[in-house]
């Protein structure tokens, strides 16, 4: 039988799920969807279906459950780790059109919303209310609910709020067996183990997040944002701790290295001071006289840390264009080079300024550029590696440097992952962070859920060969 | 993103195309920003999906015939330009595109002629002029007919101006501040002749003197957007000797004709006029923005107190980048309050012949933008193009609210001669 027969036979149940227009197959549809935001990985997949509603998702899960045919579940593809990736021959389950606020509660202070809505419309909706939803990843305008609850993702703000898994009450979801379960309830306190927080961050491995509940948080009533350069990266590196140090709870602490202000400078025209190596940005926020009197504090430490110039945003609309210019950081680097690979890796706060000086070394020793732009509260490394992908061994020599990197941030106590997931990219450096038993154990919990490992199949965890050169090294 | 784009196969502009596809890196940050995307949530009709499409046509793995409809269902709004962190210049890969592709991609007969019609008609006043008389003729029957050609003759006006002469010079008021042309292009000139009449008043009034050079013609724009080159290039030809080099700028007050014009350099990109057409282009101003920088009188307050919301053009905003002057301009007018809408930077659905296309699309965003203006309870609707103005227009009418829409110039004229907003109509 050829092969276009078989393709044909298979999809055929598929078919009779969806409406015409709502099952992709040709081809320029299928290529659409081959990546996501890391496009060092590319894959075709079997078809891509675009639910409408929660019971065509259930459906379709069933429907792969019962063929054994893998299925990967898409959000807005902004994921850097090739997490939302095809499996070749596999279904792609795009779920944007799942983009309803189900319901809102000012009192209650929750947001009921499908998967595919996009973080930010979450705010919005809120907003009129005086409330929003506080994670707030640098991809909030286009990213969706159901990717930040697969990802525990994190932003600039998360150093005061926490992470998404902060923020998430209730899921209800189909496990990959096709089984619909809830988890979690309204409030905070709940019974029982907390499978929210099993299920928010397993890479969509465990099934698909159907419907969300979030918490929402009161908007502060006021902002001071301080933007302060150094002569050197390390320095920035070292001022994070005595920020925090000094007992300020800032809502975000973040840095930016003199290419990433190049680029953002270039894509927002924020105003950042020139010539700096490196860019602290603070933000307080809280009530007025509050961050009043915090921000004299911080700028007498700002100053003590070997800032050379300190800058504070003059009103909102600045204010917004520092910030559009720090969240539009990673893209503006496309400006400066062809490719690149967004690194994601973790350090304890204190090494920060050790961590950073020995990544300018690794950047010389392999002849690349890498800029800095990164959640530096959180001990959250962004370093971008610029490389292009035309000179024959730069990719490899990217990726060599890549995993230095994050073979430093191991050493150093931290972790290879922060926030952008472990996804395709570095499934060869959790076993470089968890033992056989600890991966043993993973692997177990998945397979409760995932007898069959459709969902996302070959993500997150290291392939046979992969362990093996783990264990040599 | 990486690519294997043979540049030197797609002549003068192959390395322009191919860098705007090296400079998007996947990233998804312009899918808010996509009318299409919003719409339709499918990556194919997004300007991250359409760019990878095309550069898979470029690199030969993939049939434009397939990638048609997608590339086909772009408005060209550059929304995406705008939202873009990383500068791709989505414009210099598209218009040549689709002219490359042209070639290439047969379409169905329904298609070609509509095509046909409109490219035949709409940039020349004479023909246009005789086919709405046509159009009226047909309008009783307009229930029986397929839905595109439908949409055309909905848009047909009641009354069709007569055909007014435009003085070829017209005269400040005081003393000459600067010396400026005007373009008065084809579609405008037979549907709306008011809003030329009323930039000509409005920049004399300001002490600049105007001539309207007799041979213009079209600017191409409709052409160059759906990927007819060489005829949008045979209508530019005309105002490149049409139009003259005293002049301190040419002005436009149609946001398409106005952003055309500035790429004329781009559509000669090769040919022998290239610096001819450069050295146009550089001229071109929207009549916004020559007014926000030449300064203008402020005009006397409205009589009563109205609210204004103003809508960006696309070809203002996102592909003229001119937000802030229609904004201090209306600002100028006494009693008039400006408020902006919810999604001011997303289409309205016009696009050119886009709405005679692709019906479906441009009326799920004419009804969004309805919904998003009347949300803000406005006396008066301002823009600065006439297509946008049409279309936006015939939604308010179907959603039963027809406010008035204006253009950035009509606001102005009406308050110098002391005059309200026209009454509902
Ligand atoms: C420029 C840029 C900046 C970024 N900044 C940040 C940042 O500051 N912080 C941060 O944490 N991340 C950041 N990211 C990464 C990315 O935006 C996040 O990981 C985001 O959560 C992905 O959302 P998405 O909708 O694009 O999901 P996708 O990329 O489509 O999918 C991501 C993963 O979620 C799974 N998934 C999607 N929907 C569901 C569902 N309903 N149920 C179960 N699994 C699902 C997918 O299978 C996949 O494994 C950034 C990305 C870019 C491109
Ligand atoms: S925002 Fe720019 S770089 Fe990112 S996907 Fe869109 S076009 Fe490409
Ligand atoms: S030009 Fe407009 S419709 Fe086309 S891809 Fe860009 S944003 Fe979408």
């Amino acid at each position: 039988m050829t092969e276009a027969v078989d393709r044909a036979r298979v999809l055929q149940g598929l078919r009779a799920l969806y409406p015409e227009g709502r099952i992709l197959t040709r081809p320029a549809e299928l290529a659409a969807y081959e990546s996501d935001a890391l496009t060092a990985f590319r894959a075709r997949p079997l078809a891509v279906v675009l639910p409408e509603t929660r019971e065509e998702v259930v459906a379709t899960v069933r429907w792969c459950h019962r063929h054994g045919v893998p299925f990967v579940a898409r959000g807005s593809g902004t994921s850097l780790s090739g997490g939302s990736l095809p499996v070749p021959e596999g279904i792609v389950i795009a779920l944007n059109r799942l983009n309803r606020i189900l319901r809102l509660d000012p009192e209650e202070r929750i947001a009921v919303v499908e998967p595919g809505v996009v973080n930010l419309d979450v705010s919005r909706a809120a907003a009129p209310f005086g409330l929003y939803y506080a994670p707030d990843p640098s991809s909030q305008p286009v990213c969706t609910i159901g990717g930040n609850v697969a990802f525990n993702s994190g932003g600039a703000h998360c150093l005061k709020y926490g992470m998404t898994s902060n923020h998430v009450l209730a899921l209800e979801v189909v496990l990959a067996d096709g089984e619909v379960v809830r988890f979690g309830g309204e409030s905070l306190e709940g019974v029982g183990p907390d499978l929210v927080g099993l299920f928010v961050g397993s890479e969509g491995l465990f099934g698909i997040a159907l419907e969300v509940t979030l918490r929402l948080v009161p908007k502060p009533e006021a902002y001071r944002t301080v933007l302060a350069a150094y002569r050197s990266l390390e320095a920035a590196g070292d001022a994070v701790a005595q920020v925090v140090a000094s007992g300020l709870l800032p809502g975000a602490v973040e840095i930016m290295d003199r290419l990433s202000i190049e680029a953002a400078e270039a894509a927002v025209h924020a105003g950042y001071p020139e010539d700096a190596a490196a860019l602290l940005l603070v933000e307080l926020e809280g009530e007025e006289p509050e961050v009043e009197a915090e921000l004299v504090e911080l700028l007498e430490v700002v100053r003590a840390s070997g800032a050379y110039e300190v800058r504070l945003a003059r009103d909102e609309a600045d204010r917004q264009r520092i910030w559009k210019g720090r969240k539009g950081a990673f893209s503006a680097v496309g400006r400066l080079s062809p490719d690149y690979l967004v690194q994601d890796g973790v350090v304890p706060r204190t090494r920060l300024g050790i961590a950073l000086a020995e990544i300018e070394r690794l950047s010389r020793k392999y002849g690349l550029r890498v800029a800095n732009v990164f959640h530096a509260g959180d001990g959250n490394l962004h370093p971008l590696i610029l490389y292009d992908g035309r000179q024959p061994g730069q990719l490899q020599r990217a990726e060599e440097l890549a995993g230095e990197i994050l073979r430093l941030c191991i050493r150093l106590g931290g972790s290879i992952t922060g926030e952008h997931g472990v996804g395709m990219e570095k499934r060869q450096y959790l076993a470089e962070m968890f033992s056989e038993q600890d991966l043993e154990v993973m692997r177990r919990l998945r397979r409760a859920m995932d007898p069959g490992e459709i969902a996302n199949r070959g993500k997150m965890f290291p392939v046979p060969q992969q362990l093996e050169a783990a264990a040599a090294s | 993103m990486l690519h294997e784009i043979p540049v030197d196969r797609y002549g003068a502009v192959g390395r322009r195309m191919a860098r705007a596809v090296e400079a998007c890196v996947h990233c998804g940050f312009c899918l808010a920003a996509c009318p299409t995307y919003r719409v339709l949530g499918e990556e194919m009709d997004s300007p991250r999906g359409r760019i990878f499409l095309m550069k898979e046509v470029l690199e030969g793995h993939l049939e434009p015939q397939e990638a048609a409809p997608f590339v086909d269902r772009c408005l060209g709004c550059f929304g995406c330009v705008t939202a873009c962190p990383s500068g791709v210049a989505y414009g210099e890969l598209l218009t040549p595109y689709r002219e490359y592709a042209s070639a290439k991609v047969s379409r169905s007969w329904p298609d070609r002629l509509l095509r046909w019609l409109t490219m035949e008609t709409l940039p020349y006043p004479g023909r246009l002029r005789a086919a709405l008389r046509l159009a009226r003729l047909v309008r009783p029957a307009a229930p029986y007919l397929p839905a595109r050609l439908r949409a055309m003759v909905s848009l047909v006006p009641d009354r069709l101006s007569r055909q007014r002469g435009t003085a070829s010079t017209v005269a400040p008021a005081g003393a000459r501040r600067a010396r400026v042309a005007v373009l008065v292009g084809c579609v405008q000139r037979v549907l709306h002749p008011e809003i030329h009449e009323a930039t000509v008043r409005v920049l004399a009034r300001n002490g600049v003197e105007v001539v309207v050079p007799d041979d213009q013609g079209c600017c191409g724009a409709l052409a160059m957007h759906v990927g007819e080159g060489a005829r949008a290039r045979q209508l530019a030809r005309r105002n490149l000797s049409a139009f003259p080099d005293d002049v301190d700028a040419v002005i436009t007050d149609a946001a398409g004709c106005g952003s055309a014009m500035k790429e004329y350099g781009f559509l000669f990109a090769g040919q022998p006029e290239e610096e001819q057409a450069r050295k146009l282009a550089a001229r071109v101003r929207d009549v916004s923005e020559f007014l926000d920088g030449l300064g203008i009188e402020a005009p006397p307050p409205l009589l009563a107190p109205a609210r204004a919301v103003y809508q960006d053009a696309c070809h203002l905003l996102h592909a003229q980048g001119v937000r802030d002057a229609p904004r201090r301009l209306l600002g100028t007018v006494g009693n008039l309050e400006v408020v902006e809408p919810a999604e001011a930077e997303l289409c309205c659905g016009s696009a050119g012949t886009y709405s005679l296309e692709h019906p479906d699309v441009a009326a799920e965003l004419g009804r969004r933008k309805a919904r998003g203006l009347l949300a803000a309870d406005p006396d008066v609707v301002v823009t600065g193009n006439v297509g946008c103005m049409v279309q936006i227009r015939a939604h308010l009418r179907a959603a039963g609210r027809p406010v008035p829409v204006l253009h950035t110039v009509q606001v102005l004229d009406l308050a110098y001669r002391g005059q309200g907003f026209p009454r509902l109509a």
